[in-house]
């Protein structure tokens, strides 16, 4: 048997240190969000801050789990961990319970886990594990099905739970896909997709599809390189149309009323303070009030007096915003910022593909939690029900997070040895 | 990224409009109504008090589908009345309170209390209702009612649903015994429940309560007064003479104001306007009426101090056989000054009067009769003779370009208006100004304005000093003349003479139009240093010393002795109703 050593030996410090930064700041700000002048006391198990303290100690636990185990276990047990994952993702469409729309609990007691959010450390390390092997080529048909597989599957499941949020979160592995070679291709395409989505839906179909075919003359007539691709850009044009149209279609045959009433909102064709916009309104209300130092711990008004709702799961950024004002914002943002950073630093800094690649997941991750969690409290984007890492109240998604960095920080810890 | 930063920039740094839908989110501005003040009488009784009342409030927006069924049972509504208010309310405002249901009763607001919280956007609001311990003297401390638009335009201190003063002392006296309403403001959730006061309370505006009035009547004349007054048609004003206070002021038949309180005061008072008696008209005040004899004494007064009349000036009368005015009874002639008033003879005074008008001339009419009127209305006449009163008629005294008018100018001479002379004709007079011209005499020539309020707050009220145009020494025979009246044998009112108080006073029969005559008496007494003056006036009774001259004369003794010696009389005039059924 080997010696046993410090399992914190060679773990990246500043990571660390961010990370208890993160949950400690997360804690401080459910602890204001439901602040009750009545009822102080801490570790109050029947209060979201009580719990969370919980949630945190369990964290320490796994942390410990994790940084005990052996780094190889990671890679070696990868796949098994997914399938096992997919088998509960299975399952809560059985077994589930449903909270606020979506089925995605499962319940064991008193204890409600949410697989949704186990799957993206999951889906990482079985998205590392594969492209990490040696002589794979992205570009490659039968690679790119392998993907498209095992990154499809959980959220196909997740959104059968309901759980659009959820979901989305693994458009995220495409900025991983494009770190491991992805053509550029794919991303105009996307983004091209993104402005056609938009625009058809604030402008006539009609015209839109009149400006695709403008542009694309444009580009035509501009063409240095050869023969004018005539036919190639007829066919953008074509699928352009048609997908112009199915937006339509789409919009209003597919998405849920819920959904769509959030889309309008946000493109500022209703206005609806009561219903749908009334959460982000709420939101704006209680970050625009903070100024810019904020109106002091404990001092928030909206919050703490529930104008704004989902206050200490996916608004809890309305907290910093309101009692800490701009600079706390930046503070936080800051801190997510450093987090990334480093990780995306340390990843590149990685022997293997499978640690690389597991680092630039958990990277992608964490960016677009950020992100979209942001960008919806402040009005950005549509309101889309997904965490704020470590910050938001949940044990699941703090957990789900605490498993996605420490597997990355042990596996760094251990980036020098050979494997 | 870059985009979050200048995003949170903007609204947290630049834009202020987030602090301000913040505010207006969680501050909720409760207004403190204060209690009106006390009205007391001058001897410190409460003659208007305040009792707790509720009104229900609502904020529409905040209202979110109540359990309609459950608040009706509650407040005694059918759905109907319920959907009606609360569209009004709508109407108003969505996002300000108004009042849903005003003065619900002490029970209900005891249940809601406790079931209030079911019903998000309604509240109670505490307020006070008046409340009048007597019945009595409502005209003149009249009575409070919600504003209406005009009310709000006015003053921008109202907003609907608050309460104002809507007549007498309460409309006159409404920026003292208001108070200033005060504003608590606090914080509230989501749920509109209180979590505490807003920065503390540094912004509340405590509110001020408003200053008692203590008033001029006594409360025991007014009383007595009424009694004698019940079941007939006019009015009493009794003024202490040395300060212009207004003892007590009776207009009959009245109403008890404790009518026009509360809910039930549309109904009560829409009731009281139709009433043909027209108890809302007040008579002491508001009715005008030819002055009768009782203007002899002014016409005395101006031919004194004109000099065209001495008290030893005689005049003959040849009763009803007189010329160009009759005498109404026969009696000797011809009289001196205090004769002709002790029995208000009309040629007498015919002549003083022919002379006053004529004394620049015959043909000088225009001349005469200013200077004539120039004096007469120094007693108060043809204007507004209280500060403090509400909607006093003025009354007349013509003006030459009204005769100028009517007969052509200058085609009238001392002869076209003789009417005058013994108070008939254009003059009109209001029992207000009748009573200030004994206050006069008794004064022996000055009048402090006659006032109901004389200490408001801790402020003593000042009422400038009026002298009229009649020199004190010329009050000497008239006062005289009028102690006559109940004191000589002949006098219209010896057979009220009261035995223990030297009194002072001149009867008035006005002819009436429209039935029967008017009776009407003008007293003071003591006659040296005077205590009370007052006008009677009993509306188609008759002769002047049947009715007016009684009720004076009990009046007076009770304010001065405290006790009635003839129970005789008081029961008569007590229980004698002239108004029929």
């Amino acid at each position: 048997m080997r010696e046993r050593k410090n399992i914190f030996q060679n773990a990246d410090s500043m990571m660390i240190i961010l990370y208890i930064l993160l949950v400690l700041m997360g804690w401080l700000n459910i602890y204001a969000a439901v602040f009750d002048e009545n009822h102080q006391s801490i570790f109050d198990l029947s209060t979201n801050y009580g719990k969370q303290a919980l949630w945190i100690a369990t964290s320490a636990i796994l942390i410990t789990m994790i940084m005990m185990a052996d780094a190889r276990f990671y890679s070696s047990f990868a796949y098994l961990i997914y399938g096992l994952i997919l088998l509960l993702l299975i399952a809560v469409l059985g077994i589930g319970r449903e909270v606020a729309g979506s089925k995605s609990w499962i319940e064991i007691g008193s204890f409600r886990l949410q697989p949704a959010e186990l799957a993206k450390f999951a889906t990482s390390l079985a998205l590392a594990a594969y492209l990490g092997r040696t002589h794979i080529n992205i570009e490659n048909f039968k690679t790119k099905m392998v993907v498209g597989f095992l990154l499809g599957l959980p959220p196909i499941l997740i959104l059968l739970q309901n759980d659009t949020g959820s979901a989305m979160v693994y458009a995220a592995f495409f900025l991983v896909l494009f770190r491991e070679g992805l053509s550029g291709g794919f991303l105009v395409a996307g983004f091209s997709a993104a402005v056609l989505f938009v625009a058809s839906l604030l402008i006539r179909q009609w015209i839109v599809i009149a400006a695709v075919a403008g542009l694309l003359a444009f580009i035509g007539w501009q063409w240095q390189r050869g023969k004018r691709p005539w036919l190639a850009l007829a066919g953008i044009l074509v699928a352009s149309a048609l997908f112009v149209l199915s937006v339509d279609y789409a919009f209003h045959q597919v998405l849920e009323p819920h959904q769509k009433t959030r889309i309008n909102v946000l493109l500022g064709k209703e206005t609806d303070l009561k219903g749908a916009g009334y959460n982000v309104h709420q939101s704006l209300i209680a970050i625009g009030s903070g100024g810019a130092l904020g109106k002091g711990y404990l001092h928030g008004t909206q919050t703490k007096y529930n104008y704004v709702p989902e206050q200490s799961t996916d608004f809890i950024f309305c907290t910093v915003g309101e009692e800490w004002g701009f600079a706390g914002s930046m503070v936080v943002l800051g801190l997510f910022l450093a987090l990334l950073l480093r990780i995306i630093a340390q990843a590149e800094r990685q022997r293997t593909a499978f640690a690389r690649i597991y680092g630039y997941s958990v990277a992608s991750i964490l960016f677009f939690h950020l992100a979209i969690n942001v960008g919806m409290a402040i009005g950005l984007l549509p309101v889309i029900g997904i965490p704020l890492p470590f910050f938001s109240y949940g044990g699941s998604s703090l957990w789900s997070f605490t498993i996605l960095l420490f597997i990355f920080i042990k596996l760094d810890a251990h980036r020098n040895e050979v494997v | 990224m870059a985009v979050y930063l200048v995003k949170l920039f903007y609204i947290q740094v630049m834009s202020d409009k987030y602090q301000l839908l913040a505010e207006s989110n969680v501050r909720r501005s409760l207004v403190q109504y204060p209690p009106r003040g006390v009205i007391y009488d001058r001897h410190g009784a409460k003659l208007v008090t305040n009792e707790p009342a509720y009104d229900l409030m609502v904020i529409p927006r905040q209202v979110k589908n109540p359990d309609t069924l459950e608040l009706c049972r509650l407040l005694e509504l059918d759905a109907d009345q319920f959907r009606q208010r609360l569209q009004k309310a709508r109407h108003y405002s969505l996002y300000k309170a108004s009042i849903f249901l005003e003065q619900i009763s002490k029970e209900s607001y005891g249940y809601l209390q406790e079931k209030l919280y079911r019903f998000p956007g309604f509240f109670v609001q505490p307020r006070t209702l008046r409340r009048y311990p007597f019945p009595v003297a409502a005209s003149i401390l009249g009575y409070v009612g919600e504003v209406n638009q005009a009310d709000i335009d006015k003053d921008s201190y109202y907003k609907s649903g608050d309460y104002i003063g809507k007549s007498g002392i309460e409309k006159s006296y409404e920026k003292e015994l208001r108070g200033i309403k005060g504003m608590r403001i606090v914080m509230v959730d989501v749920f509109n429940r209180e979590k505490g006061r807003f920065e503390d309370g540094r912004y509340d505006v405590p509110q001020v309560q408003g200053e008692d009035l203590i008033t001029t009547l006594d409360l025991d004349l007014q009383v007595y007064a009424e009694r004698l007054m019940q079941g007939k048609r006019g009015s009493i004003v009794a003024i202490e003479p040395a300060t212009g206070e207004i003892l007590a002021m009776v207009t009959a038949p009245g109403y008890d104001p404790n009518l026009l309180i509360g809910r039930q005061r549309a109904k009560n008072f829409a009731k009281l306007s139709k009433d043909p008696q027209k108890p809302l008209f007040n008579r002491a005040l508001q009715a005008q009426y030819s002055p009768g004899s009782t203007f002899k004494l002014v016409v005395g007064l101006t031919g004194l101090q004109e000099g065209v009349l001495s008290v030893g000036t005689r005049y003959g009368c040849n009763g009803k056989a007189s010329s160009p005015i009759a005498c109404s009874h026969s009696h000797a002639s011809p009289l001196d000054l205090l004769g002709a008033i002790e029995q208000s003879c009309n040629p007498y005074f015919w002549n003083v009067f022919r002379t006053s008008i004529d004394r620049f001339g015959y043909t000088h009419t225009r001349k005469g009769y200013n200077e004539w009127r120039r004096i007469v209305t120094s007693f108060g006449f043809a204007s507004t003779v209280s500060p403090d009163l509400l909607n006093q008629a003025k009354g007349n005294i013509p003006k030459d370009s009204y005769y100028d008018k009517y007969f052509g100018e200058n085609g009238w001479r001392s002869l076209t208006i003789r009417s005058l002379s013994i108070g008939q004709g254009e003059i009109l007079v209001t029992p207000l100004q009748l009573a200030n011209l004994a206050a006069t005499i008794a004064n022996r020539g000055y009048y402090i304005p006659p006032h109901i309020v004389k200490k408001a707050g801790n402020r003593e009220l000042h009422f400038e000093k009026k002298s009229t145009a009649v020199e004190r020494r010329h009050f000497y025979p008239i006062v005289e003349g009028m102690n006559r009246v109940f004191e000589a044998s002949h006098g219209t009112a010896r057979w009220y003479k009261i035995d223990s108080i030297s009194s002072c006073g001149k009867t008035g029969t006005v002819q009436n139009p429209h039935g029967k005559d008017h009776a009407m008496f003008i007293a003071f007494a003591p006659k040296d240093n005077p205590k009370i003056a007052l006008c009677v006036v009993v509306e188609n009774s008759g002769f002047g010393a049947t009715w007016a001259v009684p009720i004076a004369s009990l009046l007076m003794e009770k304010f001065i002795t405290g006790r009635i010696k003839r129970p005789d009389v008081e029961e008569t005039m007590i229980n004698t109703n002239l108004i029929g059924e």
